[in-house]
C-alpha cells in the first residue's frame, strides 16, 4: 500500500484508467474507513429517535420503524436533576466568553510580542512558549485553589477564564503578526495613527482567518472540556453538557435513547461548526504541526 | 476593557525609518507595549505561573483546603510516593501503570495509522477532501459524547460491536468494557477512532511540503515505491513525526476520559489512569499535598520520555 502511496505523490503522466486502477485499493480502504466513522455516528442517531424498547433490538434498526421523540422530551422537558437545556446553554455561553477572552488578550499581547519593542520583551516570549510543553494536570491542584480562592467554583466562571492563560492562541497569532509585510503600519505611523488605531484597523482586518481560526479551536476546546469541569462544576444547574453526559449516562443507566439523545444534543453545535468552519479548523491543526 | 487606556499622546509622534535601514518598525513607548501585553500577562500569571509554583508549595504540606492547619512535611509526601507500603505508593504506581499501559499501547498505533491514511489521502484523487472530513470529524466531539457512544456499542449483549462479530462468524460475547486484555483494547481503539484524524491532518500538511523535485530525482536514480518512502518520505516528515510522537504521548499520557466514561476503571481499578487517581486523590479527597507531588512526578516521568524520544531523534538524524 505505502509502494503505491508513494508513487503517486504527485501528478505523473500515466492515463487515466491505469490511475483509476491504480487507486481502487485506496478507494476501497478509504470508503471502507468512513463507514466505521459515519457508522457509529448514524447509530446514536437513530437510537435517539426511536423509543427506548427497540434500542436494544437485533437486528438493529438503523432507519427507525417507529420514532419517537422520549428521549429528547425526556431530558428538555423534565424537572429531574438532569436538566439537559440548562447545560446545553452553559456550555455555550461559557464556550462563547471563553472565546471572547482568549481573541481579546491572545490578540493584544501576540501584536506586542510581534511589533513592539519593550525590555523583557524575548524573556516573556520564550516563558510563553516554553509553557506549552507543560501538561495540563501540572496545573491541576493550583488552579482549583485559586478559583476556589476567587470563589469561582460551581460558577461558569471557573470553566470560562483559567483556560485562556494558555499560551497557543499568543503563540499562534504572534507567529502571523511577524510574518505581515511591515509597510503599511510604518505608513501608518508617519500618518499620524497611534499603535491601537493600527491594530484595530490595518492588523486585525488583515488577520481574519487566523482569527477565525483561533476562535473556533478555543470554542471547541472548551465545549469538549472534561476533566476540569468534573470536578469545578458540582451541582446539576451550573454543570456544562460534557461532565453533564457522563451524569446521564449513571442517571438513566440503559435507557439509550435518553442517553444518546444527550450525546446527539452535544455533538450537534460542534459538527455544525465543523461543516462550516472546516477550513479554519483542519488549517490550525496543520499549522500547529508544521511549528515542531 | 484594558485596552482603553492605550492612547498615550507620546506614540503619536512618527519615526518613519529607523536607522537600521527601516525594517525595524517605528517604535512605540513601552507603556504602550506594556498595556497590550497586560491583560494576557494578568491572566497568564494567576492561571500559568502561580499555580505551578503554588503547586509545589502545596506538595509540601498536608494540604486540606476544609482544615485550617496545613502543617508543613517538607518532601514527605514524595518519600511516601516511593516508600513501598505507604498509603499512597500502592494505587499510584498502579495508576501510572495504567497510563504507562495505555500510552504504550496507543501510541504506536496513533502515529502509525494516521500516517498510512495520510500518505493514501496526499494522492490526486476525486473525494479526498470529503474523506479528510469524515475521518477528522469525531476529533471534534467531546470525550464524553464519544464515551457514552462506544460505551452503548461496546455492550456485550445490546452492543452492535458483538452483534456484528456474531454476525461474521465470530465470538459475539467478548467483555469489551469488563475485562482485560478486552478493556485495554476499546479503550485505545477508541482513541484512535477518535483523534486519528488530528495526527492525519498533521502529517498531510507535512507531506504537502516535501519537494516534489526529490520524489523525481529518487526515480530517476531507480528507487522503487518503498526505497522512496524510506528514503525521501521519511526523512522529509522527520520534524513533523518528532512533533506528532511528542503530541501523542502528551496526550496518552494525560488520558482521562475514556476510562471515566467507558471502563470507568474497569475491571477492578485496572484502568484507573495516573490524572484520574491524582484528580480523585486531590479534589475528591482533598488529599492536596500528595495529589500535587503525585502531579509532578507523573510530569518528571512524562519530561524523560519526552527528551528520550527528542535524543533518540537527533541520534538516528547524525
Amino acid at each position: 500500500m505505502t509502494q503505491q502511496t508513494a508513487r503517486a505523490e504527485h501528478k505523473d503522466g500515466r492515463g487515466g484508467l491505469g490511475r483509476l486502477l491504480g487507486l481502487l485499493p485506496s478507494y476501497a480502504g478509504m470508503i471502507l474507513l468512513t463507514l466505521v466513522f459515519v457508522a457509529p455516528l448514524l447509530w446514536m442517531l437513530s437510537t435517539s429517535l426511536k423509543p427506548n424498547y427497540l434500542t436494544t433490538r437485533f437486528p438493529p434498526q438503523w432507519i427507525p420503524g417507529t420514532y419517537s421523540g422520549e428521549g429528547y422530551s425526556t431530558i428538555l422537558t423534565t424537572n429531574s436533576g438532569n436538566p439537559v437545556l440548562q447545560w446545553f446553554l452553559n456550555s455555550l455561553i461559557a464556550a462563547s466568553a471563553h472565546t471572547v477572552l482568549v481573541l481579546l488578550t491572545a490578540s493584544t499581547a501576540a501584536y506586542a510580542l510581534a511589533r513592539m519593542h519593550f525590555r523583557g520583551k524575548n524573556l516573556m516570549f520564550v516563558v510563553i512558549v516554553l509553557t506549552l510543553v507543560i501538561p495540563q494536570f501540572v496545573f491541576l491542584i493550583g488552579n482549583y485553589l485559586i478559583v476556589q480562592y476567587f470563589g469561582w467554583l460551581d460558577t461558569l466562571l471557573a470553566v470560562i477564564v483559567p483556560g485562556a492563560a494558555g499560551a497557543f492562541g499568543v503563540f499562534f497569532l504572534r507567529q502571523f503578526f511577524v510574518s505581515l509585510p511591515m509597510e503599511l503600519e510604518e505608513a501608518a505611523l508617519i500618518d499620524g495613527a497611534n499603535r491601537l488605531q493600527i491594530f484595530l484597523r490595518i492588523i486585525l482586518p488583515l488577520s481574519k482567518a487566523p482569527l477565525a481560526t483561533l476562535a473556533v479551536l478555543s470554542f471547541l476546546t472548551n465545549w469538549n472540556d472534561f476533566l476540569w469541569p468534573v470536578y469545578v462544576l458540582l451541582s446539576p444547574k451550573s454543570l456544562t453538557l460534557q461532565p453533564g453526559l457522563a451524569i446521564l449516562q449513571g442517571a438513566y443507566n440503559t435507557n439509550y435513547t435518553v442517553i444518546m439523545a444527550g450525546g446527539v444534543i452535544a455533538s450537534i453545535p460542534v459538527l455544525i461548526l465543523f461543516a462550516f468552519a472546516q477550513r479554519y479548523i483542519i488549517e490550525g491543526v496543520s499549522r500547529s504541526g508544521l511549528k515542531g | 476593557m484594558a485596552t482603553q487606556g492605550i492612547e498615550q499622546p507620546h506614540v503619536q509622534r512618527p519615526r518613519g525609518k529607523t536607522s537600521s535601514g527601516g525594517r525595524k518598525p517605528a517604535d512605540a513607548g513601552p507603556l504602550t507595549a506594556y498595556l497590550f501585553m497586560a491583560p494576557y500577562l494578568v491572566l497568564f500569571t494567576i492561571f500559568i505561573v502561580v499555580p505551578v509554583v503554588f503547586g509545589i508549595w502545596v506538595s509540601f504540606h498536608n494540604w486540606d483546603p476544609l482544615l485550617p492547619v496545613k502543617p508543613f512535611v517538607g518532601l514527605q509526601n514524595y518519600v511516601d510516593l516511593v516508600t513501598p507500603g505507604s498509603t499512597t505508593f500502592g494505587p499510584f504506581w498502579k495508576s501510572m501503570g495504567a497510563t504507562g499501559k495505555f500510552t504504550l499501547y496507543s501510541v504506536p498505533l496513533l502515529v502509525v495509522i494516521p500516517l498510512l491514511v495520510a500518505l493514501i489521502l496526499n494522492r490526486e484523487f476525486r473525494g479526498r477532501n470529503f474523506f479528510r472530513a469524515t475521518f477528522f470529524a469525531p476529533y471534534v466531539l467531546g470525550v464524553a459524547v464519544v464515551g457514552i457512544l462506544w460505551r452503548f456499542l461496546l455492550d456485550p449483549n445490546v452492543g452492535l460491536v458483538n452483534y456484528y462479530l456474531g454476525v461474521l462468524g465470530m465470538p459475539d460475547n467478548i467483555p469489551w468494557i469488563t475485562a482485560l486484555p478486552w478493556a485495554w483494547v476499546s479503550l485505545v481503539g477508541v482513541t484512535v477512532w477518535w483523534t486519528l484524524g488530528f495526527n492525519t491532518v498533521i502529517y498531510l500538511a507535512g507531506l504537502q511540503d516535501i519537494d516534489p523535485a526529490l520524489y523525481d530525482a529518487a526515480k530517476v536514480d531507480g528507487a522503487n515505491g518503498w526505497q522512496r518512502f524510506v528514503n525521501v518520505t521519511l526523512p522529509g516528515l522527520r520534524p513533523v513525526l518528532l512533533f506528532v510522537i511528542t503530541v501523542t504521548i502528551l496526550a496518552s499520557a494525560n488520558m482521562f476520559g475514556q476510562s471515566y466514561v467507558i471502563t470507568q476503571g474497569a475491571p477492578g481499578e485496572e484502568t484507573t489512569t495516573a490524572i484520574w487517581y491524582i484528580a480523585e486523590q486531590g479534589l475528591r479527597f482533598f488529599k492536596m499535598g500528595p495529589a500535587a507531588a503525585m502531579s509532578y512526578i507523573l510530569a518528571a516521568a512524562l519530561a524523560v520520555v519526552s527528551l528520550a524520544n527528542f535524543a533518540l531523534f537527533r541520534y538516528r538524524g547524525d
